[in-house]
């Protein structure tokens, strides 16, 4: 009885202790979670505040920039696809992205599962080499790749930049998929084989659909890097109507020192807007898709 | 249906020698099983049969064909692997006919072969879920239907039932032993568990260190073990051994274990062991033939005292664990004659049951 009364109060204590840890813990979370949020919200916040109100509001100096002051207002987005090249820019981009989307799967997919899954001579090297590529910035690439853009004629081509982007996304793509295939246990592809798969057949009916949140991850990464690129296009295009959505949006609302901030503030939203309606649904896939591996056993 | 041949086979992983030329003759319709402690070559050796190994030297043949260059799907066999490796993304019955749809089956008979397989194996309500909506026993059941719906000539089992509990093993070894009655098919299953090794198996082929140690039914192994590793493996909890001298006495052998136990040779084994007289050798004496005195059973010569170190009860058997000459030894007596740990309790040697040991070259004589 004695050896009961004093144990009690011992785990009552502990157990309050744990949670008064818990809470703090919380609190803590929270109050850098909010931070965080305001800190990566505010710019977008004034992008939509300035994007929905009149040129003159936003020249007023003396009106509160966080706010709209004299009423709501999308003459800014009408402007912004009447009277700029806005959609030619965004139709460039979608045909771009789509493209080298493609290629960097198609590519990525194949490197990957020859380099994660058909072990042969080297395969370590040559995977740690494409990764290694990925580490060459834009900055670095854009002065050769001018030499080989110019030679295969596609320069001020939108064309160009489906043979040029794959650059950046390839490498990482595939060391994505590299890494998801590598998480895919072994007796998987040997149960294929003895069931009488080949090994494209094996990539396409097993792979494929098992490491579908890998594949979808590595998309949306070649999606984002396409969509956003600014350093090739801007050395490589130069008219408008091959111009992308990132440099021609600049350079045709940007006319010496104005700035048509309203429609730059509409043109940045609607252009962020398929990176972000694709996030917003797959980003789950994004997550399980980069973090494979990382516990394998 | 087909017979299985292995040919001086040899296995080499870079300087390591996994397979060390190993002869093997498994006629049709026989259940193998390879048995062995890891590392010992067994799922190689399975592995090579079923070509997801190349073969380093010797010959694989197939129903008399030499299928070393052949890949897997050429063989004509299917496997159970140790993780099922049921596809995910596909239900039961897409796993269980992913292999006939490769061989452009007709649907038709892909659905009545699926079926059938469903049937023996009592999956035909869970042929419609995925792996993950099923039990590890529900899995290993689908992952032999992939295998039994193939009709293949040679059924490769690579330890399956190590990631189930106690319970569910027992049951799925019962379940192996039904399906392969009604689906006469060669069968080749690795295990490290020789009690499954001995339920399951026609013939038994013990390896070690990449040798074929002993091949033979599960009785023979057991009752006549050939090798020291054999005698010690087969058989649960492990057989004793006792390093002893083998001394003539008058006409008869006896073999000395210490200065206070010496144990009678019975006379039909004595011809047997007559070459070693004097020698140095090893006692194996398995758990049950060590026991408490039981009327008729046993020669007084035979029984011997000794203090208790363990005693387990097991129900209707108590094991009690004590040390002789250095060795510790175990007995299987009565739980009503067993006595308590640290108390002294009268053993006696079945000596119709030993087996000797030569230390030098670790064959039984």
């Amino acid at each position: 009885m004695t050896a009961t009364a004093i144990a009690a109060p011992a785990v009552r204590r502990r157990a309050a202790s744990l949670s008064r840890d818990r809470r703090w813990a919380l609190i803590v979370s929270y109050a850098f979670l909010i931070l965080f949020a305001i800190f990566f919200l505010l710019p977008p916040y004034y992008m939509i505040v300035t994007s929905l109100k009149s040129d003159g509001e936003v020249a007023r100096m003396a009106t509160n920039p966080w706010i709209v002051a004299d009423g709501v207002t999308l003459d800014q987005y009408k402007l912004l696809f009447t009277q700029s090249d806005f959609l030619v820019f965004f139709k460039n981009t979608a045909i771009v992205t789509v493209c080298v989307v493609a290629i960097t799967m198609v590519v990525s997919i194949l490197a990957a599962f020859s380099l994660g899954r058909m072990k042969f001579w080297g395969s370590g090297v040559l995977a740690a080499g494409i990764f290694l590529t990925y580490l060459v910035p834009d900055t670095l690439l854009f002065i050769p790749l001018f030499q080989i853009v110019r030679g295969l004629g596609l320069l001020n081509s939108y064309w160009g930049m489906v043979l040029v982007y794959p650059t950046l996304t390839v490498p990482f793509c595939t060391w994505i998929m590299i890494g998801y295939f590598q998480s895919i246990p072994k007796e998987l592809d040997e149960a294929a084989l003895i069931d009488g798969a080949g090994h494209m057949q094996m990539l396409l009916k097993i792979f494929i659909p098992v490491a579908l949140p890998g594949i979808i991850a590595a998309t949306i990464f070649a999606f984002t890097v396409s969509w956003a690129a600014f350093v090739y296009p801007m050395a490589f295009l130069y008219s408008a109507d091959q111009q992308v959505l990132t440099v021609g949006t600049v350079t045709s609302l940007i006319r010496a020192d104005v700035y048509k901030w309203g429609m730059l503030m509409a043109g940045a939203l609607v252009a962020a807007t398929p990176p972000l309606v694709i996030y917003a649904f797959l980003m789950d896939y994004y997550i399980a898709g980069l973090t494979a591996g990382a516990t394998k056993g | 249906m087909a017979d299985v041949a292995l040919r001086s086979v040899v296995k080499r992983f870079d300087d390591v020698e996994a397979v060390r030329s190993i002869d093997l003759d498994i006629p049709n319709n026989e259940f193998v099983v390879l048995v062995g402690p890891s590392g010992c070559g067994k799922s190689t050796t399975l592995r090579m049969i079923a070509g997801l190994e190349e073969v380093t030297s010797g010959d694989i043949l197939i129903d008399g064909e030499l299928v070393n260059d052949l890949p897997p799907k050429d063989r004509d066999i299917a496997m159970v692997f140790q993780n099922y490796a049921l596809y995910p993304h596909m239900t039961a019955y897409e796993n269980m006919s992913f292999g006939l749809r490769l061989r452009k089956t007709a649907k038709a008979e892909i659905r009545q072969r699926v079926e059938h397989a469903a049937r023996i194996l009592d999956i035909t309500d869970l042929l419609d879920r995925r792996p993950k909506a099923l039990s590890g026993g529900q899995r290993q059941r689908v992952a032999m239907g992939r295998a039994i719906v193939r009709n293949p000539k040679v059924f490769l089992f690579d330890e399956p039932l190590s990631n189930l509990d106690a319970k569910l093993r027992v049951q799925m070894r019962t379940e192996i032993k039904r399906v392969h009655q009604k689906v006469k098919t060669t069968t080749v299953y690795v295990t490290h568990d020789q009690v499954e090794a001995m339920t399951l198996a026609d013939r038994v082929v013990v390896m070690n260190k990449g040798r074929i140690e002993q091949i033979g039914p599960p009785q023979e192994l057991y009752h006549r073990p050939r090798t020291h590793f054999v005698a010690g493996f087969i058989g649960s909890p492990a057989m004793n051994f006792i390093p002893c001298r083998l001394e003539r006495n008058g006409a008869g052998l006896t073999v000395r274990v210490s200065d206070a136990i010496s144990l009678p040779v019975p006379a039909p084994l004595a011809p047997r062991y007559q070459a070693a007289a004097g020698r140095e050798l090893i006692l194996g004496l398995r758990p049950e033939h060590l026991t408490e005195p039981r009327h008729g059973d046993h020669d007084a010569d035979c029984c011997f005292a000794v203090t208790l170190d363990v005693v387990e009860p097991m129900g209707m058997e108590t094991m009690v664990f004590f040390t002789v000459n250095g060795a510790e030894l175990c007995g299987r007596v009565d739980p009503a004659a067993a006595k308590g740990p640290g108390e002294s309790m009268l053993l006696c040697a079945n000596v119709e049951h030993m087996h000797l040991i030569d230390p030098t070259t670790d064959l039984v004589l």
